[in-house]
């Protein structure tokens, strides 16, 4: 649905996107991770035609988006990352003037404004001045319109930024529901909700691809092993001594330990072993009072600090 | 061009929610109708030659007021991004904002019609040469947004427009009319002098319709509304 080769931006002497490659399939929700100033946004403006890009090239459904940009924009949604909308129109009037630049039937146009309002729960404000809507309101109005036209690829930059909980977790839901009818590419730099929303995540840092594959492909490919938590009441030189000895105990690093209060240790395992029960037993065995013990899986967070950091670290060398 | 119409709308329709606008046109009414005191005296020829005269100088300053958020606001708030992803080339949209301002134009002219009425009731008036008066109005008007549209398109800041497209119409329209009157001109600068704008309005507002007058404001209106959409497709290649 959507395929990139070798996508590059260079602003001036800048070189905002290096080749770029990769494809979303029909139907998938891909995630573009990435921090900030990665070259998220810049590659997806190229890929919804507002920015020329220097080489490379990509096609959306088909089109090309430099020789068919027209086609390309027609059969896409695209939310820009400032949710940019005329403040002094009023939703319904907003979408509707959204609708007639694309060529909408007038008949059409009202249907599907009633249903994306409705999709976007913005039934009790259709009628205000967009300006007078809060952030979150915005973002479900610039949402709307992307899908106004029920286009086949929707591509959303940034699309829970600034919205409280609730709203983050109702706009993420509304996002899975579109997967399936729609081809889905949203950037983001929050973690979870790449974990939450996306069937596959693509990490871009300095303008290039570092990796990519489903979250779990990720987790695996840099061997992330889990840890497991240990909190007990004792003092915490000799708990991290003792839990050294543990069989199949690789490190132990105390995260929080006051005297002879209670101490968190964090133990890493050697591949393969699960030292829960070792470790308990010996912490029971010295007399500690034992809190909790809890075995922590490893985060994409880890992998994407890992990524990324190299990527920095890289750049400098 | 087919989406200008819908984006021309959106843009007439805006400035009616824009205190600056009606503000511009509270201002051009009230002085164009201090200078049709001079044309409604006893005694004087029922014609509009003085307010036509002094409009042109008002809308030096007034048209710029008017066009300077054209573009420069769709760059300031972002909206341009969204604009331009709809499938709308350029050229609508530089056209469609065009005809926009233009239409605001037109409203803003069309209270002093008023003037006309009262000229044609107390006295014998030249209604042809009224009418060529608004011809040559609404084409120094267009010429007038052209060059707002223009310089709003460079630069995300209204003020920034505003004065650049006052200066350039200043340059354009006051100084040649200052010039004019200047005794010691040379042959080679009388002849710029009177390229410029006032002196091409001039035979408008006599009641003259010179084919000549009519093709320099259009192709000049149509020259900087090209290079408008210019500057808006490099931002692609910024």
């Amino acid at each position: 649905m959507i395929s990139v080769r070798e996508l590059s931006k260079i602003y001036g002497t800048v070189q905002a996107v290096d080749r770029v490659s990769f494809e979303v399939a029909k139907g998938q929700i891909v995630g573009f991770l990435g921090p900030n100033g990665a070259g998220k946004s810049t590659t997806l403006r190229m890929l919804t035609c507002y920015l020329a890009p220097t080489s490379g090239t990509a096609t959306i459904n088909g089109f090309n988006i430099f020789h068919q940009s027209e086609q390309v924009r027609a059969n896409l949604g695209y939310l820009p990352e400032s949710v940019p909308l005329y403040l002094e129109m009023r939703v319904e009037e907003y979408l509707s003037f959204r609708g007639n630049l694309r060529k909408m039937e007038r008949s059409v146009l009202k249907k599907r404004i009633d249903y994306v309002i409705e999709r976007c729960w913005l039934t009790n404000v259709r009628r205000r001045p967009i300006g007078h809507l809060s952030k979150g309101y915005r973002q479900r109005v610039g949402l709307a319109d992307s899908l106004l036209h029920n286009p086949a690829v929707l591509i959303l930059d940034e699309p829970t930024v600034g919205l409280d909980p609730t709203q983050i977790r109702e706009t993420r839901k509304l996002i899975k529901d579109l997967g399936g009818d729609h081809t889905l590419l949203l950037s983001t730099h929050i973690l979870p909700e790449v974990e939450a929303v996306c069937d596959r995540a693509i990490i871009i840092a300095g303008g290039r691809i570092v990796a990519q594959g489903t979250p779990d492909e990720l987790r695996a490919s840099r061997r992330l092993t889990s840890r497991v938590l240990i909190e007990c009441r004792g003092p915490a030189k000799e708990v991290e001594m003792a839990l050294a000895r543990v069989s199949g105990v690789a490190r132990v690093e105390i995260i929080n330990g006051h005297g002879d209060s209670t101490c968190l240790a964090a133990l890493r395992a050697k591949e393969g072993c699960d030292v829960r029960e070792e470790a308990a037993r010996t912490v029971i065995q010295k007399g500690w009072p034992l809190r909790e013990v809890r075995l922590e899986h490893a985060t994409l967070e880890e992998f994407f600090v890992q990524v990324t950091a190299g990527q920095a670290m890289g750049k400098t060398e | 061009m087919t989406r200008a119409p819908t984006i021309a709308k959106r843009e007439l329709t805006s400035y009616f929610y824009s205190p600056i606008a009606y503000v511009a046109l509270a201002l051009f009414l009230l002085a164009s109708g201090v200078a049709f005191w001079d044309d409604f005296q006893p005694g004087a020829p029922a014609e509009m030659r003085h307010m036509f005269q002094w409009m042109v100088l008002l809308l030096v300053f007034i048209v710029p007021v008017l066009s300077m958020g054209l573009m420069s606001q769709e760059w300031a708030t972002g909206t341009i991004e969204s604009l331009l992803t709809a499938p709308v080339n350029e050229s609508d949209v530089i056209v469609g904002k065009f005809f926009g301002a233009f239409c605001f134009f037109a409203v803003l002219l069309a209270p002093t019609l008023l003037y006309a009425v009262l000229l044609s009731i107390y006295g014998h008036t030249d209604k042809g040469a009224i009418a060529s008066g608004y011809l040559g109005i609404l084409l120094v008007g267009a010429l007038f947004n052209a060059v707002g549209l223009f310089c709003s398109s460079l630069t995300r800041s209204q003020v920034v427009a505003a004065v650049a497209s006052a200066a350039v119409l200043f340059i354009g329209t006051i100084v040649p009319w200052w010039a004019a009157g200047q005794a010691t001109l040379g042959s080679f600068w009388r002849a710029v002098v009177d390229q410029c704008v006032l002196r091409r309005y001039e035979d408008f507002s006599k009641g003259v319709v010179d084919s000549g007058n009519v093709v320099f404001f259009v192709a000049t209106t149509v020259v900087i509304l090209f290079l408008t959409t210019k500057v808006l497709e490099m931002r692609r290649w910024a």
